[in-house]
């Protein structure tokens, strides 16, 4: 089979899937319809995992686009379906089918019991393809198609409980902002247009020198024109990857199933910006404005979103908070322009976060989807091999590992990368300097919150079994659960038990690369031999000199993580297991109350914007709408008509007199102008 | 000269006066009988002017024929005069107002034409000669204006048709002759033989 | 002095004013309405008939005898149909006819 025809079948098959499942689900049943999606996933990650190992190691092009179909065609405005394969979107490819095909045989197990699992599957396989189309895309139209087919895809999942209100809420919530994103998104890809008179990557990289000092007159100022289209651009990713300012629907999101935490909110679409920042690493060398403000913007997310991750009791709300830092760490190391290295991050992510996130779903699962943290504890007697894969998870999103033998877990290799990136980066660079405290801090508030999520979950007393009824459930997947036809059947004081095979068997395989993915891939993404694996894919100007740098960092800050990781695992046993229950003692007080409540921004956004809109929207419709638009339009004319309607309706008053006296009116005055008129 | 001065404005008055009473008397029938003087008044007036016949024509029809109908449905509609309105209406005044102005402009009018307009070189009323009035009114009525004389009689039928559809109705239960049938009738069903016992009646 | 052509056109204007004047100022019964109509005719006659002497012209004569058989007429149709008024009404107020308000 060729290149072509392989990676075409491989962007497709999900589609197929998701058509079928769809369309005819109910007819072909709910078994087939699960099958029919999980194994073309399956299809589709052989696949991808085959281009992986050909373009980077065997005889494949380095990088080649099949042309499928025309989209659009208007004057210099072109764009075409396409399949652009080079290693970059070899290495999303890998990611997304591996991730979306072990979440399709997870969901196997997790909505046992729901009543739609059809239209479940044939989401998720719908996603997949937006996903595809948006890592394979050879222009920016494309790449803006599979980017609102995400966000769509997410909208449908998120609210896939849809009976829930709180789940149409967040589902919208996250539509909404993204869409804000998007603004700048379609902003960014228009200034691209007019600058380079085209949408094409291939035809815009190559134009980019020359234009790196251009300028661009609007509305009086003039603007740099590659900083301001990159960040424009930017500020789609922001929306998309849930970045400060912006994130305000990652956390909610937590509304859809678990599956689809791990999916789309974990590891494959919210790194689409992550994803596009380096896939336009051509442009963005050359706008430091613009890496400037993603630089910032990571590092502020990068800690802002560890301080509330500690305060949360949401097991699924904790997980999501640290997916929204770890999102900051691979967008400050785009800043720094280490790309690799976010790329090697997103790898790496993928796996340990998809791992904690199933994982949780596991626990979710076991205790009958409560979610509440501190109504579980001591499940690992219950839940032993769970209760080893989120170590292994947690170990790997620390970063444990012994820098002196460069042996570690996945998240040791990139996450120390990327904060030795930005301490390079911050010799010469005040912002990259920030970068690099905020990184480290971050480290180790990850540390804390990821170990008090093991310890509340798995250690000390067990308090699950004070729960007697499940009536007033306080948790919304209760709800959920109630409304999808609960059948288990096992009764509330039944023990916690382990996942079924189809769920255990991916979560196994997410731990095996949460191990070993760094260790074995590290060389290949960030090590000196990389450009032979990146092969033109990312282009590193000033950042080549960054990742090269690496190994002559001084010892303190390679050491630095290590020991701010384990300064927060020693707080968080001290806490939550030591002094059991101290934990929930600080759990009080305007500081906790102000991380708790995530600083508070679903208010001031509320208060301004929503609020805001709100009366704007008002003003118009009461104001301008009905009262001047339709009150001097329709309703004001017939009221007019009305009036005068009435009015002269008084004449008429029925007495043939009054019409005789109005007729000799009307003579007298006829007779009296006739004579005036005559005798002049 | 001075007779026929005397003779006009006694006339004048009386028509003036009478319609007036016409228009304000509470009786409806006093209304009409004033309406009669205004009719005679007025055809005094004809015959001051030389027009003899029309004055004549004037009593019969409008006298005789149109005032008498007025007191036979007047009468006939039994109407309660005691309960009558005495309304004063409110457009008295201005009504008033108008009908002086409306007077006096017409009267204007009149004076400007019988001075300076057509009737200016008026020789006064005429006496031409040898015909009466009626002859000469029958010389151009019945050959000039012989359509019109028809159209006015077809408008009288056509009146007199329209009253009677409006007024007439059938009222029941009142013998009436039906001479067909009665013509119709033969021995069969005009008699019937029956013989009967002395003491006793005829029960049908 | 001379009785000259406006002093009857003048007896005639008055006429017709005092019928015109009957037709709205009475409130008393729709007969009066009748009659004031046959005054207003009667003045029109008296005009015709004055202009056709003193303009020698004998057709006024003839239009005033035509006026007068419309006039009889009228008053006919006009009687007949109050007449029926009075049949459905009970009454020949005039305050009462008025279902044609609007």
């Amino acid at each position: 089979m060729s290149p072509q025809l392989l990676v075409t079948v491989l962007v497709f098959a999900p589609l197929l899937g998701a058509a079928i499942a769809g369309l005819g689900g109910r007819r072909i049943g709910d078994t087939a319809a699960m099958a029919i999606t999980t194994g073309l996933l399956f299809v589709a990650c052989a696949l991808g995992w085959t281009t992986f190992i050909q373009v980077i190691w065997g005889g494949w092009p380095a990088h080649f686009t099949v042309e499928i179909a025309p989209f659009i065609d208007v004057g210099a405005f072109r764009s075409t379906w396409s399949v652009r394969i080079d290693s970059l979107s070899a290495v999303m490819l890998i990611v997304v089918t591996t991730v979306s095909a072990l979440v399709h045989l997870y969901s196997w197990g997790y909505m046992a019991d729901d009543a739609h699992k059809p239209r479940f599957f044939a989401y998720l396989s719908l996603f997949t393809f937006f996903m595809l189309a948006l890592v394979t895309a050879a222009d920016f139209m494309q790449l803006f198609f599979g980017w609102e087919g995400v966000g769509l895809a997410s909208y449908l999942l998120i609210g896939f409980w849809y009976q829930k209100d709180t789940a149409n809420a967040a589902a919208i919530k996250a539509f909404v902002v993204n869409r804000v994103g998007d603004a700048g998104f379609a902003l960014g890809i228009a200034t691209v247009f007019w600058a380079f008179g085209s949408i094409r990557f291939a035809d815009i990289f190559p134009q980019v020198p020359a234009h790196a000092h251009a300028l661009w007159r609007f509305a009086g100022h003039d603007f740099q024109l590659m900083d301001l289209a990159c960040v424009l651009l930017f500020i789609g990713a922001m929306g998309k990857s849930a970045q400060f300012l912006l994130h305000t629907w990652l956390p909610d999101a937590m509304e859809g199933p678990t599956p689809v935490s791990a999916l789309i909110h974990a590891a494959t679409m919210v790194t689409a910006g992550v994803y596009m920042v380096c896939l336009l690493s051509p442009m963005f060398e050359y706008a430091p404005v613009a890496k400037q403000v993603v630089t910032v913007v990571g590092a502020i997310t990068a800690l802002f979103a560890a301080t509330i991750g500690l305060a949360q009791n949401d097991i699924k709300r904790v997980v999501a908070y640290s997916t929204c830092s770890q999102l900051g760490y691979m967008f400050f190391a785009a800043g720094v322009g280490a790309y690799p290295a976010a790329m090697f991050h997103l790898f790496t992510h993928a796996f340990f976060k998809a791992l904690l996130f199933l994982g949780a779903g596991a626990v979710i699962n076991a205790v009958h989807h409560e979610q509440d943290m501190r109504k579980m504890g001591g499940l690992y007697r219950y839940l032993p091999i769970t209760y080893a894969i989120m170590v292994i998870g947690t170990l790997s999103i620390t970063g444990v590992g012994i820098p002196g033998l460069d042996l570690g877990f996945s998240g040791f290799y990139s996450k120390d990368a990327i904060i030795d990136a930005a301490y390079v980066a911050g010799r010469t660079n005040g912002v990259s300097n920030f970068a690099f405290f905020a990184g480290l801090i971050a480290a180790g508030l990850t540390s804390f919150y990821s170990w008090r999520l093991i310890f509340m979950t798995f250690h000390g007393k067990p308090k699950w079994q004070e729960i007697e009824t499940h009536g007033e459930a306080v948790d919304d997947a209760h709800a959920a659960h109630a409304q999808d036809d609960h059948g288990h059947g096992h009764g509330h004081d039944e023990p916690p038990h382990e996942a079924p095979w189809n769920m255990r068997g991916p979560l196994l395989l997410l731990a095996l690369g949460a191990v070993a993915a760094g260790g074995v891939f590290a060389e290949a993404f960030i090590g000196p031999e990389r450009a032979a694996f990146w092969r033109g894919a990312i282009l590193e100007l000033s950042g080549a000199h960054i990742l090269d740098a690496l190994k002559s960092v001084p010892p303190p800050v390679v050491w630095a993580p290590l020991v701010v990781t384990a300064l927060g695992f020693a707080a968080a046993w001290y806490a939550y297991v030591l002094r059991e229950g101290l934990g929930a003692r600080l759990a009080r007080g305007p500081l906790w109350a102000f991380l708790y409540n995530k600083w508070y921004f679903d208010e001031i956004y509320d208060f301004i914007f929503v609020r805001g809109a709100k009366a704007l929207g008002d003003l118009f419709w009461k104001g301008g709408d009905k009262a001047v638009i339709d009150g001097l339009g329709p309703d004001g004319v017939s009221a007019v008509s009305l009036m005068v309607g009435k009015a002269t309706a008084r004449l008429q008053t029925g007495y043939v007199y009054h019409y005789a006296f109005v007729m000799l009116l009307g003579i007298a005055g006829l007779l009296s102008f006739a004579l005036w008129a005559f005798s002049r | 000269m001075i007779l026929q001065a005397i003779a006009f404005y006694l006339l004048a008055a009386t028509t003036v006066a009478a319609g007036l009473a016409v228009i304000s008397a509470r009786n409806p029938v006093h209304s009409v009988l004033f309406l009669i003087t205004a009719f005679f008044s007025a055809a005094g007036l004809f015959v001051l002017l030389g027009a003899e016949f029309l004055a004549m024509i004037l009593v019969v029809v409008y006298v005789g024929a149109v005032a008498v109908l007025f007191l036979f449905v007047v009468m006939m509609l039994d109407v309660d005069f005691a309960e009558l309105r005495r309304g004063s209406s409110r457009y008295l005044p201005i009504g008033l107002a108008v009908a002086l102005l409306l007077t006096i402009e017409m009267i204007f009018v009149a004076v400007s034409v019988a001075t300076n307009g057509a009737a200016a070189n008026s020789t006064g009323p005429f006496r031409a000669g040898s015909v009466t009035n009626a002859e000469a009114i029958g010389r151009v009525l019945y050959t000039d204006y012989v359509y019109v004389f028809q159209a006015a009689g077809v408008v009288l039928l056509i009146a007199m048709i329209g009253a009677i559809v409006l007024t007439l109705k059938h009222r029941v239960g009142i013998k009436r002759q039906d001479v067909g049938r009665q013509t119709a009738r033969t021995t069969a069903t005009g008699m019937r033989i029956v013989s009967i016992k002395s003491g006793e009646g005829i029960d049908a | 002095m001379t009785i000259g052509l406006s002093h009857y056109l003048t007896v005639a204007a008055i006429l017709f004013t005092i019928g015109v004047l009957g037709i709205f100022v009475n409130r008393r019964n729709v007969i009066v309405i009748l009659m004031s109509i046959e005054l207003i005719l009667l003045a029109v006659n008296i005009n015709l008939v004055a202009f056709s002497v003193f303009l020698h012209d004998v057709v006024g004569q003839v239009y005033a005898l035509v006026v007068l058989t419309v006039a009889a007429a009228e008053a006919a149709v006009g009687l007949a149909i109050l007449v029926t008024f009075f049949r459905s009404r009970g009454t020949i107020a005039v305050d009462d006819a008025s279902v044609m308000r609007g």
